[in-house]
This record gives C-alpha cells, structure tokens and sequence, in this order.
C-alpha cells in the first residue's frame, strides 16, 4: 500500500475538523482561539504541498510560502490586540467584549 | 507498505493526537507547546513530499519565532482559567457531530477521487532535474522572477505588521521623570545658551544723580 494524494488530503482535512472543533470548544478563550486559526492554515498549507507535489507544479509551493508570511503577520498583530485588550479588561474573555452592543 | 507509508502513519498519528491536545488542553502554554510538537510533525509531512525549504522554513519561522511569540503572551498574560474552561464541554455533542461530518464527507471523497501515487510525466522530468536543482533553488529562481512583485508586497505586509504591532502596544508612561535621548541629541545651541544683550560700560549710579535729575526737569 503505497501513498496517495488522498492520504495527505485526508490528513489535511482530519486536522481541519479537529481545528473546527477546537474554535466550538475554546469559544471564550481567544488565545486557543487563535492557536486553532494556526491549525487551520496548518491544514491548508499542507494541502498546497501535497498538490504541488504531486502535479509536479511548483507554483503551489510559491502560495503556500506567502501564506505563512500572511500568517505570520496576522498573528503579530493578533497577539498585539490580544495583550490590548488584556490591559484594558484584565481577562481575555470573548463574552465580556460587548462594549459596542452591536 | 514501504519505509515512507509507515514514516507517514506515524507522522500524522503524532501531529492528530498533538492538534487534539491544543484545542483541549486545560493549560495555554501546554496547549502552545502542543502546537510546537504538530508544527513539527506537519514540516515532517512536508519532507516526505519533498518541500525541504517550505519543511525548514516552517520550523524556523513558525516555530521558532511565531510560538515564541504565543509563549510569551501567554505566559504574560494572567489568564483566569476557571471562568474560561466553564461549559467548556457544553458544545461539545454539535462540535463532535460537524468535526465527524467534515472528516467522513472529506475522506469519502478525497481517498477515492485522488489516488494517484506516481508521479506524473512532468514530475518525473522536474525530478531529473531535480537532482542537479535543488527544492530550494527552484522555489528561489520562482519567486524572484515569476513572484517578484508578490514578493516585494509580502515584505511591505511584514513591514506593516511590525510597526502595527509596535504602534500598539507602546505605552507612553506619564509619571515617570526620565532624560528623552531623542530631544538631547536633537538640541541646538540657541536651547542651551541665551544671549542677553546689555551696554559694554555702565556709569555708576551716584555720579549720576545730577544728570538724571536734569533729565527729569527738562521731560
């Protein structure tokens, strides 16, 4: 039994659920919140890779590349609201951000 | 099932068990170290697809510098858990039920839409050439001529990010008496020296007297 796409793209989705399910359980917490976020384009880089190796293409590489910068920057700036917040409430509860009473 | 298949059991067993353990951890900085092991285990994925850069990239980068940076802030922050974890399990029935949904719906379709194990024709070219170009020399001469453009805007995203965050997180103290550096070095010597302009003599003031006195009469 030798390995497929389907096997990588099965993984990928599997760690999708799973991060799925971690944004329903962690709903109050932001900061596993965001861990989850990380899981999720975990799974979909790992999509990317899987295509591009095996269709031969490189390009998929190339996004998967600017997707972790992307990332990145999205956490940094994440983690700086995080802490922001966290001065200004003392807990990082997402049920107690109801200021603006949408 | 050859060294790889086995190589890939144990790889995703690992980095599943290590996803589950992030989003149930009782602890952040379990959960946060948790997600280093599955970073881990996912750049070993990447391996066994022959993405050596990107594998690399994503322990030195992610783990290295982005978990570092979640360890940091959740080790700063004093987090309160037991109002957090309260009815942790509540929606766990509805979770468990769309997490199974996406896993047997996914798994049906791609396990049997993709099972294409060989490389194909254009893989098999890129892999003889492949031997004299390696993964990273390959994505480099892609990104800087094909990607040039996108690459020059993911750096000024990355730019944009540092001073976002720097912008919000400084904190100007107003309470606290210390030297400003950038005012010392910026000032001039008209801000420490003042001239004052006055006569080169003076006439001392008894001898004068009359004089004045005179003035006075004629005014």
């Amino acid at each position: 039994m030798t390995l497929t796409l389907g096997h990588f793209l099965s993984l990928g989705a599997i760690l999708f659920a799973f991060s799925v399910i971690g944004i329903f359980l962690n709903r109050k917490n932001l900061i596993v919140l965001l861990m989850a976020i990380e899981l999720m384009l975990l799974a979909v880089n790992t999509n990317f890779v899987a295509f591009s190796h095996y269709l031969g293409d490189l390009n998929g590489q190339i996004f998967v590349f600017f997707i972790l910068t992307v990332a990145a920057a999205e956490t940094a700036i994440g983690l700086a609201i995080l802490v922001l917040l966290f001065r200004l409430k003392s807990n990082i509860n997402v049920d107690e951000l109801d200021s603006l009473k949408g | 099932m050859d060294v790889k298949t086995g190589l890939f059991y144990v790889f995703a067993t690992v980095l599943l068990l290590a996803a589950f353990r992030v989003i149930t951890a009782r602890n952040p900085v379990h959960a946060v170290l948790f997600l280093v092991l599955s970073f881990f285990q996912a750049s070993m994925i990447w391996m066994l697809l022959e993405a050596e850069f990107l594998a690399i990239t994503l322990v030195l980068v992610y783990v290295g510098a982005v978990m570092v940076l979640f360890l940091f802030v959740v080790m700063m922050l004093d987090i309160n858990m037991d109002g957090i974890r309260k009815g942790f399990w509540k929606h766990f029935p509805l979770a468990a039920v769309v997490g199974v949904v996406i896993i047997v719906e996914m798994s049906a379709v791609l396990m049997t839409g993709f099972q294409t194990s060989a490389a194909p024709a254009a893989l098999a070219n890129l892999g003889q050439a492949a031997a004299e170009v390696s993964n990273t020399k390959a994505l480099g001469v892609l990104l800087y001529t094909k990607y040039l453009y996108p690459l020059e805007i993911a750096a000024a995203i990355l730019l944009v990010g540092m001073i976002a965050a720097i912008a919000l997180t400084l904190r100007h103290r107003k309470d606290i008496k210390a030297l400003k550096p950038e005012e010392q070095v910026r000032v001039k010597w008209a801000d420490r020296l003042v001239v004052v302009k006055m006569d080169a003599t003076q006439a001392s003031a008894p001898a004068q007297t009359a004089e004045t006195a005179i003035v006075e009469n004629k005014a």
